[in-house]
């Protein structure tokens, strides 16, 4: 599942990262905001709350992750130069990312800042769209998010351009878990 | 034709940009499309979509009470307007009430028909659309020329120029840096706005969700950023069950651009938790405008099922020539032809009705199965019985449907144009038609019909007879197409019989909208062909082929006619394509076909009634091949020459463009020799190679078969 969604995800023009633990996935957003240049600069990046997020203490995060600011508001992610949200499904015939976005913090993060990191559980990625959106119950999700690949135009002579309105960068990291490997 | 449309017509085809530009997405949609779909079964795709949006009146009522509990109950304010005034005025009370300065505004079809920014401008706030495409034709002050691509008819220099103006900036026409430019632009204007405005793709009636289906991520944004969110939503777009998205979001990205999915699909269920905190205001205004109408309608129902994909467009063979400003008004193409009649009111779409040349490329595309030549075809009977036909065109009918009136009106008129003709063709034309015949050389009309020659042809006594259905051009302009019938038909041991009081299919008629024409020579036919003894009707023109079979019973039917109808149905039931019986009798041993032959290669026309209606286009290919021809298919075989009937003459310019596209695919084959089943398509395409003076033949594949069956004799 995990290699169709990464096939699929690449081809709607995401960057895909495996990672073997929660620890990998960290040491792999590390090396992403290193490479964009977060904490240089004055650049940040904004990561609003989220199940990897919680399992990392914040000191440890502000260690490991310079420039990151957790306090996510309009104006510290329209400041932000990256954003990392994480996702609650991916839909593998696809590469969608599947999120309940109803806090206004997530739906901040991942489209003002020109690149984004997605994070997906293993886990959590499913067959096809349908699936994904059967896991969720519409009256109690206000905002639910369906991404799949950059933000995209074609709308000047049909030519196929990377980040309008939304973000020009989608990585995507997809760690595993101990139930993951449980299973 | 309105003068005022056949001169933006004409405009269009001028312009240097526009057909080019057009032409060149149409042909790299055919194949991305079609890759988008691969492993889809996209007639059982369709089928559950237009099961899904069966827009009944009742339903649409029921629908819409369910959803506004649904979503008044998730916190959303939902309100129901009948009139685009009605519309205007909430957003605009919505605004003051804010004391809201600037609105951005995610693409959205509604607010374009209700013209809701000029209303929002008069009344003093600034409105801006965020999409790309809406953005730059905002900017140049006209409107969308596509429904996906609203900019299509624009270049990269146009952007650039209008970008420069919007910036103060000088700005290259690099289109990297322009889309650059865009975000930056519009990211002000997303943080700045009080109130976000969006339209959306699906409603869904039992959760009270909203789908918004958008690649840039521009709709994310306008309902993300600004405190208040007002969508504007037709009644149409609702759905029942939250399953019901599942279908339409299969179809929308793969029609539309060919996607698989769009980058960003978001579905709203109540007010979520505003970028500022708090809680977002959500307005949704379910709008009627003639909906309500159009539902009671048993034959325009069908078009509130459409997803807006486009597609309609994007396969148009006319679209593709004159873009959006000319055919169509806020919704373009086939579908805009009838959502601008059944919306403004009949007759006011100035003649976009007439644009349509009926090949029906649009009906296989379309993902919500809505038969949009029909419904096009209704509105040309339905603006001609407000506006009734030019005397003229009247009375061309009531000659049409006066078999004897019309047929020594053509004997008259073959021996009246001896001075004019020039060899087969005519030098000379009368007045109405030397607009048709400037890029295309008309076939004088033969010195003897059909009707004169068949009892002089030699015909071997058979017990088994199948009767011919000649049809004006094989009788009067191609007899020898009827000889080649004959000749083939004998081969196979059958005696062709040719029933005198035959007249016209009906079909001329029909599709300018005079039924009672149609009637008369379904009558006529049915009588004609009464005879038993025949073991089938053959016809050599696909359109007469479908006039017989489907559509005489039918208008027969309509006009209470139930007995007439009665007889034109068993017509309808032996009547046959001579393709499709000829490959019969190859399988059932009755026709020898030569083998090891080695002809000229031929390439095949496909014609629009043969391919899209009867689904014919193998039978005469095989038996081309099988009779030692080799086919090298040319690019789009199947797209409509141009001829379309009585369009060539109508509408000659855009029948010449489409013209000349055909000769240039028939060039790129290198073939001899071009095949084709329909004598329109023949007289159109070898008139084309006449004017043109290219050495190609072309004939019918009758004639084709027929001459080899000779040469083996």
């Amino acid at each position: 599942m995990v290699g169709k969604f990464r096939a699929s995800a690449e081809a709607a023009g995401a960057e895909v990262i495996e990672a073997r633990s929660p620890d990998a996935a960290l040491a792999a957003i590390a090396r992403l905001l290193k490479e964009e240049g977060v904490g240089q600069e004055g650049r940040t990046a904004v990561w609003p709350d989220g199940p990897l997020r919680s399992a990392f203490h914040p000191e440890l995060l502000a260690q490991m992750l310079p420039g990151l600011v957790l306090d996510v508001t309009r104006d510290t992610a329209a400041a932000a130069h990256l954003g990392v949200t994480e996702f609650d499904c991916g839909a593998a015939s696809t590469g969608t990312l599947v999120q309940d976005a109803s806090a206004a913090a997530q739906r901040l993060a991942s489209t003002l800042p020109p690149v984004h990191i997605a994070l997906l559980r293993a886990g959590a990625i499913v067959a096809g769209v349908s699936a994904a959106l059967r896991r969720f119950d519409p009256a109690q999700v206000p905002f639910l998010a369906l991404v799949t690949g950059p933000s995209r135009t074609a709308d000047i002579e049909r030519v196929l351009t990377i980040g309008v309105h939304g973000p020009r960068r989608l990585v995507i990291v997809i760690y595993e878990t101990e139930t993951s490997h449980a299973r | 034709m309105p003068a005022d449309l056949r001169h933006q017509v004409r405009r269009a085809l001028e312009h240097p940009n526009l057909s080019a530009a057009l032409t060149r997405f149409s042909e790299d949609y055919r194949v991305s499309r079609a890759r988008a779909y691969q492993g889809i079964d996209f007639e059982a795709l369709r089928q559950r979509i237009a099961e899904r949006k069966s827009c009944a009146a009742e339903r649409l009522d029921r629908l819409a009470a369910r959803f506004a509990e649904a979503a008044q109950a998730c916190g959303a304010r939902v309100v129901r307007l009948h009139t685009p005034a009605d519309v205007r005025d909430y957003v605009l009370a919505v605004a003051r009430r804010h004391g809201v300065r600037l609105i951005v505004k995610s693409k959205s079809m509604a607010t374009e028909e209700i013209h809701l920014n000029a209303a929002l401008e008069q009344a003093g706030i600034e409105v801006s659309e965020t999409d790309l495409g809406e953005w730059i034709v905002q900017l140049a002050r006209q409107r969308p020329s596509h429904m996906v691509l609203p900019a299509i008819h624009l270049t990269r220099d146009d952007v650039a120029g209008l970008f420069s103006r919007e910036t103060g900036e000088r700005l290259q026409p690099e289109i990297p840096r322009l889309v650059q430019v865009a975000r930056e632009q519009l990211r002000e204007k997303f943080l700045r706005a009080g109130i976000g405005i969006t339209g959306a793709n699906i409603a869904v009636a039992e959760t009270g969700s909203l789908v918004l289906v958008t690649n840039e991520g521009n709709a994310r944004l306008v309902a993300t950023l600004p405190p208040v969110h007002i969508a504007i939503v037709g009644v149409e777009k609702l759905v029942e069950r939250f399953e019901d998205i599942e279908p339409i979001l299969a179809a929308l990205p793969r029609s539309a651009t060919a996607q698989q999915i769009t980058s960003y699909v978001s579905i709203l269920t109540g007010p979520a938790e505003a970028a500022g905190g708090g809680t977002k205001e959500m307005h949704i205004v379910l709008f009627d405008h003639r909906r309500i109408e159009m539902s009671e309608d048993p034959l325009f129902c069908q078009a509130l099922r459409c997803i807006r994909c486009a597609s309609c467009l994007n396969v148009c063979p006319v679209y593709r020539l004159v873009g959006g400003h000319v055919f169509g008004k806020v919704y373009t193409g086939a579908i805009g032809t009838v959502l601008t009649a059944c919306i403004e009111g009949w007759g006011s779409s100035r003649g976009l009705e007439q644009l349509c040349i009926q090949c029906g490329a649009c009906r296989d595309v379309c993902p919500a199965k809505i038969d949009l030549p029909e419904l096009i075809l209704e509105v040309r009977r339905r603006a001609a019985a407000l506006a009734p036909q030019p005397l003229a065109a009247r009375a061309a009918f009531s000659i049409l449907s006066n078999r004897r009136a019309f047929h020594g009106l053509l004997r008259a008129a073959s021996l009246a144009q001896k001075p004019l003709a020039d060899g087969p063709y005519l030098r000379h034309l009368p007045l109405w038609l030397t607009e048709a015949g400037k890029d295309r050389r008309l076939p004088a009309l033969a010195v003897e019909p059909l009707r004169s020659l068949f009892p002089k042809l030699k015909q071997p006594r058979s017990i088994r007879r199948a009767a011919f259905f000649a049809g004006c051009l094989i009788d009067f302009v191609y007899p020898e197409i009827g000889e080649a019938v004959v000749r083939v038909l004998n081969r196979a041991g059958i005696e062709v019989v040719f029933p005198e009081k035959q007249t016209c299919c009906g079909a001329p008629a029909y599709f300018s909208g005079v039924p009672e024409a149609v009637a008369a020579n379904a009558r006529d036919n049915a009588e004609a062909f009464s005879e038993d003894g025949c073991e089938a009707v053959i016809s050599a023109c696909p359109t007469c082929t479908v006039a017989l079979q489907t559509d005489a019973p039918r208008v027969l039917h309509e006009e209470g006619l139930h007995e007439l109808a009665a007889r034109a149905e068993r017509l309808a039931a032996k009547t046959v394509d001579f393709a499709t019986y000829v490959r019969r009798l190859a399988a059932d041993g009755s026709l020898h076909l030569p083998e090891g032959a080695s002809l000229p290669p031929l390439t095949y026309h496909d014609s629009c009634h043969l391919k899209r209606t009867l689904h014919a286009e193998q039978p005469p290919r095989e038996l081309l091949e099988r009779s030692g021809y080799s086919l090298r298919e040319m690019p789009e075989s199947d797209v409509c020459c141009g001829m379309g009937g009585s369009y060539s003459l109508k509408m000659p310019e855009v029948s010449s463009a489409m013209l000349a596209r055909k000769l240039r695919m028939i060039a790129s084959t290198e073939a001899d020799g071009v095949a084709v089943d329909c004598p329109g398509c023949l007289m159109q395409i070898r008139g084309g190679c006449a004017a043109a003076g290219t050495p190609v033949q072309v004939r019918h594949t009758a004639e084709w078969l027929a001459s080899v069956l000779e040469t083996t004799d």
